[in-house]
């Protein structure tokens, strides 16, 4: 592979086992199917990105992981245990944290409360306030803004609220639905360069993003979803140098 | 002056009846406040004494409004059952005490009953109020809001007809450890023993309440469910227990003030729970539905306006009781419909 990936992807290799697995998962709302029948692997460690066009079927994917949706059929097996049908909190227990599309942050609640919501789960209180001390030095304007109500930060700030949210929550695989989704280009850097400290950090990341040519210059692994089928995958940097591909499914 | 400057500056145009519904609500609200003044004047002794009897029904309407609210907060459900709730507590607590425990006049005994009667009914109305959202509620949460609604009523009836069952269908008379005559005079107003109870009571409670949602993590996981359920359930909040915690709460509320009232008034009757939910519900309302501190305000104010109607000098007594209370809520809500404290809009998507 290319200098793209200084992760310690451990894809391909015999025997290991993948950290998250989909298999042959369809996802219906009522009688519309939005994801049909895809096989996606995330290897511990790695970043893969998941693109593809507006009404693809990437948050459903992501909402089907997270245990807000139920398949119709496949199963999400994790660390080797099957967690499609558990109920949302206990997939959270079980190290998935999911910074979903349109920041869903508490508006009424201070940032500095969305920020404790995100290690609700956690018991190990001088960790958490290590982790929280980590992400307040990741994005500094959420140190400023501890005490505002969250609804009243701009766009861009609840963005970096609910990623900031979702790394405290110390998950072993960071789901991110479009974390750059309305923000200005040095922010679109900083959240990407951020993904990739926290991969270093030791999480595995799972990326929807739009901006496909971003997220394959930072991810390991990219797949790419039309109306619900999986069309294509491959190792990122590869995606990347392919020039016809780039211009067909990326328009780049 | 200033608000007719800043919208023309923001270039709104002003509608000539928001200049009048304005001007209507100032004029109402001052001629209320004479209205009070004007009685204080007249009468002070007899003004303080409803005043005082005001707020003890006042506490009363306060905690079971905030069953309502709680539940209206968290689920956006009328839990019109509510009310039949409270009057089922009245009748265990009447029972517990008086036949069970024979504890039918003051004393220590009587006071400590009295705390252990507050404990079971207070676990009662959890209890139940838990089972109507677990056999009920829960399984109509994502139909259309008619369902649970309906639901509701039924469960209202069917509580009622429980209530007459138990309870016979006329009112019954019991003894209470409160002696109605038992207190002191401060000025000439008698303050009785019975109203410090309540008051200490319900602000004890109050003061519980107001601890556990906004200082424990059940209650941070209670304002994240409010907001947004999924996303509560991605931060790892168990969203149906939490749910459920919630009508725990509100049902203890209505055990809690079930055994105030039965022992202040020694009554039951099967109906007490359709005038009382009814008059709390509006409470909750006046406030703003979903807000704690506004459905006790709403509950106080409700209480004292009742009080100064019924016993004030001026006041039209107690043959339009009713009428004044409602009176006054669709007022509040043609000039504020989100209620005193409540949001104007909501962010739900
Ligand atoms: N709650 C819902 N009810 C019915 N259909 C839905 C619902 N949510 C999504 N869909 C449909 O499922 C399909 C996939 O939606 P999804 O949100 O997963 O797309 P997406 O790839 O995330 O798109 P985008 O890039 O615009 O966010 C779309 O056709 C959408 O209209
Ligand atoms: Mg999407």
């Amino acid at each position: 592979m290319t200098e793209a990936t200084s992760s310690t992807s451990q894809r391909g290799k015999q025997g290991v086992q993948p950290l998250l697995d989909l298999t042959n998962l369809s996802v219906n709302y009522g009688n519309i199917a939005a994801v049909q029948s895809i096989n996606l692997q995330v290897h511990p460690g790695e970043i893969v990105t998941l693109i593809g066009s507006n009404g693809a079927g990437k948050s459903t994917t992501l909402r089907t992981i997270s245990g807000l949706l139920r398949p119709r059929a496949g199963e999400v097996v994790f660390e080797g245990r099957k967690i499609s049908g558990m109920p949302g909190h206990d997939v959270v227990k079980a190290g998935i944290c999911h910074s979903p599309e349109g920041r869903r942050i508490f508006q009424r609640m201070t940032v500095g409360e969305n920020l404790d919501l995100g290690a609700f789960l956690r018991k190990d209180a001088t960790q958490v306030a290590a982790d929280r001390e980590n992400v307040l030095t990741l994005f500094p304007v959420l140190r400023e803004r501890l005490q505002q109500k969250a609804g009243t930060m701009s766009g861009g700030e609840q963005q970096m609220l609910a990623v900031g949210r979702a790394m405290l929550g110390n998950p072993k695989l960071l789901l991110l639905d479009e974390p750059s989704m309305g923000l200005a280009p040095v922010l679109v850097d900083l959240i990407f360069d951020t993904i990739e400290k926290i991969r270093d950090q030791g999480v595995t990341v799972l990326l929807v993003e739009q901006n496909a040519l971003a997220a394959l210059r930072i991810a390991d692994y990219a797949y790419v979803l039309e109306s619900g089928h999986l069309t294509l995958e491959g190792p990122a940097a590869e995606l990347l140098s392919d020039e016809s591909l780039t211009k067909a499914y990326l328009g780049g | 002056m200033t608000s007719l400057v800043a919208s023309f500056s923001k270039g709104r145009t002003i509608r000539l009846s928001e200049v009048v519904e304005r001007t209507a609500a100032g004029i109402l609200v001052l001629g209320v406040l004479a209205w009070v003044i004007l009685n204080l004047a007249k009468a002070p002794t007899q003004f303080f004494t409803v005043l005082l009897a005001g707020l003890n029904n006042g506490a009363l309407f306060a905690l079971i409004a905030l069953g309502y609210t709680l539940v209206y907060g968290i689920i956006e459900l009328i839990n019109f059952a509510h009310g039949d709730l409270f009057m089922l507590g009245t009748i265990l607590c009447a029972n517990m005490m008086a036949n069970w425990l024979g504890l039918t006049k003051p004393g220590l005994t009587g006071f400590l009953g009295l705390i252990l009667t507050m404990i079971v009914v207070m676990i009662f109305g959890a209890t139940v109020n838990m089972g109507a959202e677990f056999f009920a509620y829960r399984r109509l949460r994502n139909a259309p809001k008619l369902a649970p609604l309906i639901t509701a009523v039924g469960l209202s009836f069917i509580f009622q007809n429980i209530g007459q069952r138990v309870n016979g269908s006329s009112p019954k008379q019991w003894g209470t450890v409160f002696d109605p005559q038992s207190g002191f005079s401060v000025a000439g107003v008698r303050i009785r023993w019975s109203f410090l109870v309540v008051l200490t009571v319900t602000a004890l409670l109050l003061l519980g309440l107001t601890y556990i949602v906004q200082r424990t993590r059940q209650g941070k996981a209670m304002r994240a469910t409010a907001q947004d359920q999924d996303g509560a359930r991605l931060m790892g909040v168990n969203v149906n227990a939490t749910i459920s915690f919630t009508f725990a709460l509100g049902g203890a509320m209505a055990g809690a003030a079930a055994v105030l009232y039965m022992e202040t008034i020694g009554t039951t009757r099967f109906e007490a729970g359709f005038q009382l939910g009814l008059i709390a519900f509006t409470a909750a309302v006046l406030g703003g539905i979903g807000n704690l501190v506004g459905a006790v305000i709403g509950g106080l104010l409700i209480g004292v306006i009742q009080g100064l109607n019924d016993g004030a000098p001026y006041g039209l007594g107690q043959d339009w009781s009713q009428t004044v209370v409602f009176s006054i809520l669709i007022l509040v809500l043609v000039f504020k419909p989100e209620g005193l404290l409540g949001r104007r809009t909501t962010e739900k998507v």
